[in-house]
């Protein structure tokens, strides 16, 4: 069949298909989004958004336990939400396979931090394999199904960031049906209760040793011959080394780096005078194979931190490095921007202007923390706003009137609501605003639980955020206009002032979205108009400044009017009027 | 034989598109081939870049310093921005258009205008072909066909059959919008053809 480019989430997505997979559960998450969004274009697998990872983990367990291979796709910091069903899983195994892709993001483009998924397969005692191009994408989704089935336990299948965004050759192949297997009771593999889980944990270790078996000898980890210096590596950092480490050095590809394959790895070591671990993140190969007594070189030459690249393995192994001239050119920064007519930026104005204390979380709207803005105080991990507040008073209650947690429609079904649920409990005089864009941003526009439309965009049960946050409790639920920034204000101060928890609902949709009407641009009236500055301080991209004057770009502008609203002398006149 | 391209510019401005053309014409003309993308946080206006990789044997997807053969930038300072990337001896293929970035809307950073003219005086082994693209775009009054005319001038600047270019393009884009991105395409190629 004719070979084309993919994406290596594309490619995953393709494996789905082609291993016949029939359920596919996810929660958006860079770099590992479009995975799901790829599958869902396949008319026989079933793929949903789901409001978490530990939702989505949990539905393909049910999925596989029911009878039909299933997955669920994940960035890496989704399976710290996903853990609990995780560890437990590698117990019960599968009835039909079960796939979790988990995509790493070294150099952190687009997370909070780097951890290494990796430590997770072998916390969990679970196999993981992991590509290093889209064509073993494709490749290795369809051995994980055939690895779950065969050994009873869910795969994870690691990707990075550099796998999953890089687009390279796959060759299609044909669907393979799978029939679906028998649901049979089962309930000493199936119910964890401590006397069957026992019995389950005896016999992981029993699987274990088999895909131990497997990890050796299958082929599935590949030898490339050579003299002098061997290089034990995996993913992108196997083919970086490809590429620059010099010529003659001899290879092991790890494909399956859980359960390691001892022995492979001790006779590869055994027939060069140095072994090299190449590896990005943390010291993962490199610890086993000196557990195993062998004698590498690896973090001594390469940095844990970020991303390596084939010039760094050049570097350090003494290949050639390319010359290249720098510029003396004082070359301005180019930061991410919230976009022209981002409802959230009047309402990270006002907080910023109004010197609160922000509890932020994880989304577009962290892009509230950057310059001029600078209105966030906090962004640890998804919902860490809403129950990060109501830590903070609980722990100083004369801060009620002096911060806000703000968190994303998306990111409060994700996690939200339980750190609502325990300011209404416990009782802390939070106020909590929900900043509804009425989608899932930061990840590049899916629908979620809250607005209304599922991931084919067909019209799906809408939750109701104003009903949901009444139904824990919480008795002052107040929605907003955030392009309204008079009246935003107010609502902001009265709920401050508020002696019970209340929720601000700021409900407008992103401004990015099609469907979204655009309002005639602003002009800056240069009569009028005296430089103060108070509107470039908006950081809006289509606000310029230049000769003493403030400008609107006609074409970036989308009317919000915000900086009408921010103007001390009048000199920002709305185009509808 | 490996070729190296960055493609960088301003999120939004279509990067991505022209990588996966750029991909898909090098893979019909026998090569192999790695496209490789950021996305995330740098759709949001900030800079963003693309590496398309070709040739035999392509195993890394990245491009690291003095590697690229060819920068195709969509704005002035991008360009430059990643100069430690290109070989000592590359072709810069830009368009003239700027984007001021943050600081500079704010008023705290000054915009380098001539930055380009500047480059080309110190660094006399670095090719730079510069492209009006936006005024291209905008004399056929369809200012989305900027990125089509860029990479009609990186295409008179590298080595391949035009007739692939053509054939991508039409693989790529939609019918209504396809005579007057392919017109956009013929005039940066025939710009760059003249420098």
């Amino acid at each position: 069949m004719k070979k084309q480019l993919m994406m290596g989430n594309e490619a995953v997505a393709r494996g789905l298909y082609e291993a016949d997979c029939a359920a596919v559960f996810a929660y958006p998450g860079t770099p590992s989004t479009e995975i799901t969004e790829f599958a869902s274009e396949y008319d026989n697998i079933t793929a949903e958004w789901s409001p978490n990872e530990k939702v989505a983990l949990e539905a393909a367990l049910g999925a596989a336990t029911a009878g039909r291979r299933a997955f669920c796709a994940m960035k890496h910091v989704g399976l710290n939400v996903a853990a609990d069903p995780l560890f437990t899983g590698a117990y019960i195994g599968v009835n039909a396979g079960l796939v979790i892709a988990v995509a790493d993001d070294p150099g952190m483009f687009s997370s909070q931090n780097e951890q290494d998924t990796r430590r997770y397969a072998i916390a969990a005692k679970l196999p993981l394999l992991e590509p290093s191009d889209s064509a073993e994408c494709k490749e290795l989704t369809k051995l994980a199904f055939e690895i779950s089935e065969k050994f009873d336990i869910p795969v994870i299948l690691r990707l990075s960031t550099r796998v999953a965004h890089t687009r390279s050759q796959v060759e299609l192949q044909e669907r393979e049906i799978v029939a679906p297997k028998d649901y049979v009771k089962n309930d000493s593999k199936n119910v964890m209760i401590p006397a069957y889980a026992r019995g389950r944990r005896v016999d992981l270790e029993k699987r274990l040793t088999a895909l131990r078996e497997y990890s050796e000898t299958s082929g599935i980890n590949k030898v490339f011959e050579g003299t002098g210096t061997g290089i034990i590596a995996a993913g992108t950092p196997f083919r970086y080394a490809r590429e620059s480490a010099p010529d003659g050095c001899g290879f092991l590809q790890l494909r399956m780096l859980n359960p390691f394959p001892d022995a492979l790895a001790n006779k590869f070591a055994s027939e060069y005078d140095k072994t090299v671990v190449v590896e990005e993140l943390d010291p993962v190969i490199e610890e086993r194979c000196r557990i195993i007594g062998l004698n590498v070189v690896g973090r001594e030459l390469f940095s844990g931190i970020g991303e390596l690249s084939q010039r760094v393995i050049a570097e350090k192994l003494g290949g050639k490095a390319a010359e290249f001239v720098v510029s003396d050119e004082e070359i301005p920064p180019r930061p991410p921007l919230l976009c022209a007519g981002c409802p959230h930026r009047g309402v990270f104005y006002l907080l910023s202007k109004m010197k609160l204390i922000v509890s932020g979380d994880i989304g577009c709207y962290a892009l509230g923390a950057s310059a001029p803005l600078r209105a966030v105080d906090t962004t640890v991990c998804m919902g860490a706003s809403v129950s990060g507040l109501h830590g903070m008073l609980k722990a100083k209650p004369e801060l009620s009137d002096k911060a806000v947690a703000v968190i994303g429609d998306s990111t409060f079904i994700h996690s939200g609501i339980t750190g609502l649920i325990d300011i209404v409990y416990n009782r802390s005089n939070a106020t909590v605003i929900i900043l509804d864009n009425r989608i899932t941003g930061m990840t590049g526009h899916q629908n979620n639980p809250a607005n209304g439309f599922d991931i084919h965009g067909n019209e799906a049960p809408a939750i109701d955020l104003e009903q949901l946050c009444r139904a824990v409790g919480v008795k002052r639920v107040v929605m907003c206009d955030p392009y309204d920034l008079v009246e935003s204000e107010k609502v902001i101060k009265q709920e401050l002032a508020a002696a019970e928890p209340s929720v601000i609902i700021m409900r407008r949709p992103c401004a990015l979205l099609k469907n979204v009407e655009k309002r005639k641009p602003l002009t800056v009236d240069a009569d009028k108009c005296k430089g103060c500055k108070k509107c470039t301080g908006l950081g809006c991209p289509a606000i310029s400044f230049s000769d003493k004057k403030a400008a609107i770009d006609l074409f970036s502008c989308v009317g919000c009017g915000i900086c009408a609203d921010v103007c001390s002398f009048g000199a920002i006149e709305r185009g509808d009027k | 034989m490996k070729k190296n391209v960055m493609i960088v510019g301003v999120g939004g401005q279509g990067t991505i598109l022209a990588s996966k053309l750029l991909g898909n014409v090098a893979l019909a003309a026998g090569y192999d081939v790695k496209v490789s993308e950021v996305h995330g946080m740098s759709q949001r206006g900030g800079s963003v870049v693309t590496y398309v990789r070709y040739g035999d044997g392509i195993e890394s997807p990245i491009i690291t310093e003095g590697e690229a053969d060819y920068i195709l930038s969509f704005e002035q300072v991008e360009a430059v921005r990643y100069l430690a990337n290109l070989k000592t001896y590359g072709t810069i293929v830009v368009s003239t258009a700027t984007v001021a970035p943050a600081g500079v809307l704010t008023g705290s950073a000054i915009y380098p205008y001539g930055i380009l003219e500047r480059l080309e005086e110190k660094n006399k082994d670095i090719k730079i072909v510069k492209v009006d693209a936006d005024g291209i775009a905008k004399s056929l009054n369809f200012i989305r066909s900027a990125n089509m005319a860029l990479l009609g001038a990186f295409a008179a600047a590298s080595d391949f059959d035009k007739q692939l270019w053509l054939d991508a393009i039409a693989e790529q884009i939609k019918p209504q919008f396809l005579e007057v991105n392919v017109k956009a395409f013929e005039e940066g190629y025939q710009t760059a053809k003249k420098q």
